[in-house]
């Protein structure tokens, strides 16, 4: 029943793991061939490939696992799909129902456990809920806010007959938020547009959720108004970072002229992003000029940090089409002096050019890494995945992005270990596609088992370590915020990289000399297999721009100079 | 800690209409949620409180209706104009929850509670305990010669005074529901 309730959900796709709690499922897998079942090495590499899965397809990625220690397994998966906004479906097994409550082996309260991490969360205790339970499951992972949900089944009601419930006749009905944005709110927003002298854009994850169709209504905008845009770590892609208005990511790591736009601007149009605090620096003296507008599709993410003055909540691509029809009926109109002395402020601001650093030909730069790595596969079918730290701000600094759905990171949760599974499972979903997972050698420790995974489904995914033999980012705030004391922040004992992943039966390369870079990287993308590079980084390197936590937009920091202790006073009790 | 300045919520502006939210007036609001009486609803509630650090003055739950499975769990928090906006987006996130009212702001609304209070003693306490119970209109449910059980039903304020009254007169043991509250008016 759970297998056909999957293929009815159009699902093709399960990360999983068996045990014990989940065997009657497993053997209906065993006996079937429309759903692929990818065997992972453990259970938050199985949600992690699952997010990976889904973010680059908008389709639910979907993880069968068994009951305790797996259930337990998953729930960082889980907490990252809900801060990301993920759609997966998590089913798992549990010891039958009449032992629940007896600290039965391998029993955990998964719903409890789960409660808080899920969007919404079921236990199936009667095997004629179970088909509509699992229907509900995706409905809600996929309608409004998407996120993670759990379906947890008893062993009996595994083995248990019941009816079967198709997904049309399913009760969802009273799960519906609303779509639509409120018109009269929509048509004050064109108002403020057409008044606007310094205008933003800033965008988030919520544009790549709404879908591609949102991604294109957001490009027609930006185009007709001529207004610039930045976006979150989350939204990159959305619109296309050789498009002429792009200002660059935001943020603690973004770009000097998009975070000196945020701080300046008159009228910040939010769409699908939710004032994060890697965004926001210090809230009160956050873009203290400006009018804020809000489009969100969760009403509890509207005036959560930042009071907002106009707040439109519904679906970004239904408020998109809505607000681009309005202002085309009323003339088109943009303030065309103020834009253009808007624009040539942001140009004053580009010419600082925030992303140069001293590049060296004795020692490779990350930075210099990830330039030739974009420049030998800007124009390939590729997908990036990273883990987190250094190099995924440098990564999202350094590489562009021309379309929605093929950058996937650990924005809210900042999981390391995110990186590897995850660009497994995007892999799965396109399997012609170059994907490369741009990884640093301590968080990809974190879940380097999944390397088996790639090998045992002849994954060509690619593991792009730059190796720093640093926990990089921790080093950095160390040097910022604590005198230069590096407490615990560098690896003695790290493993031959090139050597483990041959002995996992994938191909490795370690590369150290700027010279043989190019080389290095050719050979990676032309191997028809799993392949890890190993790039040898300069190993003090700081992640620039910078804004020191605590800080407002405007304080950035663009180099090295001032960086020791340069977290003071109320910021260094953030994070 | 001095006593923070409590009021009632006075707009009856729509949910997106936030009053300063730099204000820091902390506010007692009577938030009433309809859910579907399914398990670990309760606990959802809870959760989102616990979890996300708001406070609980009160908290009562019963299913109102048998045959669409409905409870009705009314809620009494208090915080900042911004944080009761907050709990009410948050409350309305939940996936079995269907109504989220804010009976403090939705226009006027009655609140009870009911409480048990078993006062023990003899002579003039006993006698004064009595006597007081009849002006606050509590029922004495049972007795004993050395002990009564009051039954009390009115608004938590009416409690918290005959509370205050009972202690010096041998108030042992008290037992409160919390607080049940609905609009005034016809509609539902």
């Amino acid at each position: 029943m759970v297998v056909q309730a999957l293929k009815d959900q159009g699902v093709d796709t399960v990360f999983g793991y068996p045990g014990g709690a989940v065997l009657p499922i497993y053997d209906e897998i065993f006996q079937q061939n429309d759903i692929r079942h990818i065997l992972v090495r453990h259970e938050q590499g199985a949600v992690h490939a699952a997010e990976g899965y889904a973010r680059s397809t908008g389709k639910p990625g979907v993880v069968l696992v068994t009951s305790g220690p797996a259930a337990t397994n998953a729930v960082t998966g889980l907490t990252d799909a809900l801060l990301d906004s993920i759609p997966i479906v998590v089913l798992t097994g549990q010891v039958p129902t009449f032992m629940i409550g007896t600290d039965g082996f391998q029993e955990a309260d998964t719903v409890g456990i789960t409660r808080p991490c899920t969007k919404h969360n079921w236990l199936v205790k009667d095997t004629n809920k179970l088909s509509e339970t699992i229907h509900q499951a995706f409905h809600v992972a996929l309608t409004g806010r998407p996120g993670p949900t759990l379906v947890d089944i008893p062993k009996d009601v595994q083995f248990a007959t019941g009816t079967y419930v198709p997904p049309q006749k399913a009760r969802t009905e009273h799960y519906r938020p609303q779509v639509k944005g409120d018109t009269l709110a929509i048509t004050e927003l064109v108002e403020m547009m057409e008044q606007a002298e310094r205008p933003v854009f800033y965008t988030g994850g919520g544009v790549i959720n709404s879908g591609p169709g949102a991604s294109q209504l957001l490009r027609e905008l930006v185009e007709a108004t001529g207004f610039p845009i930045t976006s979150t770590l989350m939204g990159l892609g959305a619109y296309p970072a050789s498009g002429e208005k792009w200002l660059g990511m935001l943020g603690m790591h973004g770009l000097y002229e998009a975070n000196m736009a945020m701080h300046d601007c008159d009228l910040m149009i939010n769409i699908g992003a939710r004032f994060d605090d890697r965004i926001t620096g210090r809230l009160d003296s956050f873009s203290p000029g400006s009018k804020k507008v809000h489009i969100d599709i969760d009403a509890s993410s509207i005036n959560k940090v930042i009071h907002v003055d106009l707040p439109i909540l519904g679906d970004v691509g239904h408020v998109l089409e809505d607000l681009l029809r309005i202002w085309k009926s009323r003339g088109r109109k943009v303030n065309k002096d103020g834009l253009k002395a808007w624009w040539s402020q942001i140009e004053e601001w580009r010419a600082v050019k925030c992303l140069s650093y001293t590049n060296s030909d004795k020692i490779i730069k990350p930075q210099y890494a990830l330039q030739r790595l974009e420049a030998l596969t800007k124009d390939m079918d590729r997908y990036i995945t990273t883990e987190v730290g250094q190099h995924q701000m440098w990564a999202a600094q350094f590489l562009g992005f021309e379309d929605p759905n093929r950058w996937m990171t650990s924005g809210g949760l900042g999981t390391m270990g995110y990186g590897l599974p995850a660009s497994n499972g995007v892999q799965i979903a396109h399997p012609d596609a170059l994907v490369i997972n741009v990884a640093g050698d301590a968080s990809i420790l974190m879940n380097i088992q999944e390397i088996s995974t790639a090998v045992q489904f002849r994954l060509p995914v690619k593991q792009f370590i730059l190796n720093n033999e640093r926990l990089g980012m921790v080093r950095q705030w160390q040097q910022l915020l604590h005198g230069e004391r590096y407490s615990q922040s560098w690896t003695e004992s790290l493993p031959d990289f090139p050597k483990m992943a041959e002995a996992f039966g994938c191909k490795g390369r370690r590369v150290s000399d700027p010279a043989e870079l190019d080389d290095a990287i050719h050979e990676m993308i032309e191997y028809d297999g799993p392949f890890l590079l190993e790039v040898l980084v300069e190993k003090h390197e700081n992640c620039f721009p910078m804004i020191p936590s605590g800080e407002p937009h405007n304080k950035m920091l663009l180099g090295d100079d001032k960086a020791t202790d340069a977290i003071k006073g109320g910021g260094a009790v953030l994070v | 800690m001095a006593a923070l300045k409590i009021k009632k919520g006075s707009s009856r502006k729509s949910a997106y209409e936030l009053r300063d939210p730099n204000a820091e007036v902390i506010e007692r609001h009577t938030l009433a949620v309809l859910v579907d009486n399914e398990a670990g609803v309760l606990a959802r509630v809870i959760g989102l409180f616990s979890g996300r650090g708001y406070n609980i003055d009160s908290l009562t739950v019963a299913e109102v209706d048998h045959t669409g499975h409905r409870s009705r769990i009314t809620i009494v928090t208090t915080g900042t104009p911004a944080v009761i906006e907050q709990i009410k987006a948050q409350l309305g996130r939940i996936v079995p929850v269907h109504e989220v009212h804010d009976l403090t702001v939705e226009g006027a609304s009655v609140e009870r509670e009911l409480a048990l209070f078993k006062v023990s003693g003899t002579g003039d306490k006993r006698v004064e305990a009595l006597r007081l119970a009849d002006i606050f209109r509590a029922r004495v449910v049972d007795s004993t010669l050395e002990s009564f059980i009051f039954e009390i039903t009115g608004s938590p304020e009416k409690i918290d005074a005959f509370a205050d009254l009972m202690r010096p007169l041998g108030l042992v043991e008290l037992a409160r529901t919390g607080v049940a509250a609905l609009a005034r008016g016809s509609e539902g």
